[in-house]
């Protein structure tokens, strides 16, 4: 009796397991339904493409206005002029300089401030206080001061950037520094490492990760830093160019000088990116 | 002699007398404990949850900074402790984690040799991660052996494997040892893990050492032979376990 109905049953399946399979077949092999999915090559290019696109046919269908919106070509055109005529160069090297300047400087001295206060008590009591203080204030704010103190020569801008970027490098920092699991010391301790090979070994690699993230906040901090130092007191570099251009009136070269801070903000940001994908290859998370 | 001392005659590489810890004040983990480990000799400590093997393990290790308590510890020189969780570090290659903090020349030579001896030669460069549970764990069995310690401690090494791995890890160890011949003090809650492995188990209760029984099987060590049932009784007696599983069955 148990045997004919095991037979009928794989003859013909009833409803139920007909549905089942089914629902199985709609579900690919190998696919992960949790999690963000496969990666797609290029796709930090998607949603700025898009917003191009639709700027370049509002623009060719007259629905945005030359004088308001200059035409995506109209700006290609304009930047080539320029470049030609040897106004945009030295803006553009300017500008770079500062940035790099500022960076590596707020770098450093946020790294600095992160090892000396993730390492010891004494440390984080006397820096983290003053850092999370300088923290709420905006660098805005702090402008009419550094003017005051440094002038409004170069180091001043320097300064001021730098100052954007040492924030975020030392809380991500710090962060990491601190979260680096406990068993990790335990471990050390055992293995009696001396501190010089504990904190290349074991505290340094632990807290890459924060770094790097605190790195991604900090290019884009020192962008933000140096379009206002460019735009307060300045007599070169893009930001004096595009306030210049604010003055006569020039739509297009205005947003020349968006679209190359764009350019130069998302190109430092994936350089950020491939060295953190290079960095921490131990480390398997839902982006790859 | 202090009650519960044992081991090889032939001078000690472990000696504890007198040993209390606390972490808070109400309950003592460890009151008043002695222990003697021979050189070269393997001992198993079984306890129940709350025991205080761990704590006993740790305070050889010299991890119970934050336990308070007096008594006397000796231990070797060279102590290494294995743990539950491999504990390799995942930014490091499986190499580097062996050689970690290992300085002059050879020492990345005999990295090799320890992961060969493991049996995961050719696995150098791999990420831990990339590594299953069983084989994280025998890079931490290379990363102590490859400090040639007199004193192995190994809190539980086994108990995040599967019961087939940890097979075969027992067979590696018990191999490892008998190359070495290091001292070992096992902490492990598996009865028949310690009889397969040890010299002497121990039962620890109450802080104390309250059962300690020589493990005399010859030959290879059984789980189905007749003694190392008898053995397994007493010791689970010895935790306060008797008898097996009551079950009742169903009439048809």
């Amino acid at each position: 009796m148990t045997a004919v109905k095991t037979e009928a049953k794989a003859v013909v399946p009833p409803v139920d397991d007909e549905e089942l399979a089914a629902g199985r077949a709609s579900r690919p092999r190998g696919k992960r339904r949790l999690g963000p999915g496969k990666p797609i090559p290029l796709a930090f290019l998607i949603g700025p493409l898009l917003l191009l696109g639709v700027w370049a046919w509002g623009s060719a269908a007259g629905w945005i206005d030359d004088r308001v919106l200059t035409a995506p070509w109209t700006v290609v055109t304009t930047a080539w002029e320029r470049w030609e005529s040897g106004k945009l160069g030295p803006d553009l090297l300017v500008s770079t300089q500062r940035f790099a300047l500022g960076l590596l400087f707020g770098v450093l001295a946020g790294l600095v401030l992160a090892l000396v206060s993730g390492l010891s008590r004494w440390g984080e009591a006397i820096v983290d206080g003053p850092v999370q203080i300088k923290r709420s204030i905006p660098n805005l704010a702090l402008l009419p001061l550094l003017l005051l103190w440094f002038g409004i020569d170069e180091r001043m801008k320097i300064i001021t950037i730098a100052l954007g970027v040492l924030i975020p490098i030392y809380i991500h920092t710090h962060n990491g520094l601190r979260s680096i699991d406990g068993r990790y010391a335990e471990l050390a301790e055992t293995l009696r490492l001396k501190p010089a090979a504990f904190i290349g070994r074991v505290v340094l690699p632990g807290a890459l990760p924060g770094f790097l993230l605190g790195m991604r906040f900090a290019v884009t901090s020192a962008w933000l830093s140096l379009v206002v130092v460019e735009q307060v007191n300045a007599t070169s570099g893009i930001g004096y160019m595009m306030l210049l251009a604010g003055t006569y009136g020039q739509t297009d070269v205005i947003i020349v000088g968006l679209v190359l801070y764009a350019l130069l903000g998302l190109a430092s940001d994936a350089i950020v990116r491939l060295i953190q994908r290079r960095a921490l290859t131990w480390r398997r998370t839902l982006e790859d | 002699m202090a009650p519960h001392t044992g081991g090889l005659t032939t001078g000690a590489a472990v000696r504890i007398s007198g040993l209390h810890r606390s972490f808070t004040d109400d309950r003592p983990v460890l009151s008043g404990l002695d222990l003697q480990i021979g050189q070269g000799e393997f001992v198993a400590l079984l306890g129940r949850s709350g025991s205080g093997k761990s704590t006993l393990l740790r305070a050889l290790a010299g991890l119970d900074q934050d336990a308070t308590g007096t008594g006397d510890i000796e231990v070797p020189e060279q102590v290494s402790v294995v743990f539950q969780d491999s504990r390799l570090l995942p930014w490091q290659r499986v190499l580097r984690n062996v050689v970690l903090g290992l300085t002059g020349p050879g020492a990345v030579q005999r990295g090799k040799d320890a992961l060969a001896e493991v049996g995961l030669a050719g696995r150098e460069r791999a990420w831990p991660r990339e590594l299953s549970g069983g084989e994280q764990q025998r890079v931490a069995l290379a990363r102590s052996l490859v400090r040639e310690p007199e004193l192995l401690l190994a809190d539980e090494p086994f108990g995040a494997l599967d019961a087939l791995t940890r097979i075969k890890m027992h067979g590696l160890l018990r191999a490892l040892y008998e190359r070495h011949r290091p001292a070992v003090l096992l902490v492990t809650h598996d009865v028949d893990e310690a009889i397969v492995l040890a010299d002497r188990v121990l039962v620890l209760d109450h802080g104390v050492v309250k059962t300690e029984r020589r493990i005399d099987l010859d030959g290879t060590r059984d789980p189905s032979d007749p003694r190392f049932a008898a053995v397994r009784t007493e010791l689970l007696a010895a935790l306060g376990l008797a008898g097996g599983v009551e079950i009742k069955q169903e009439e048809s």
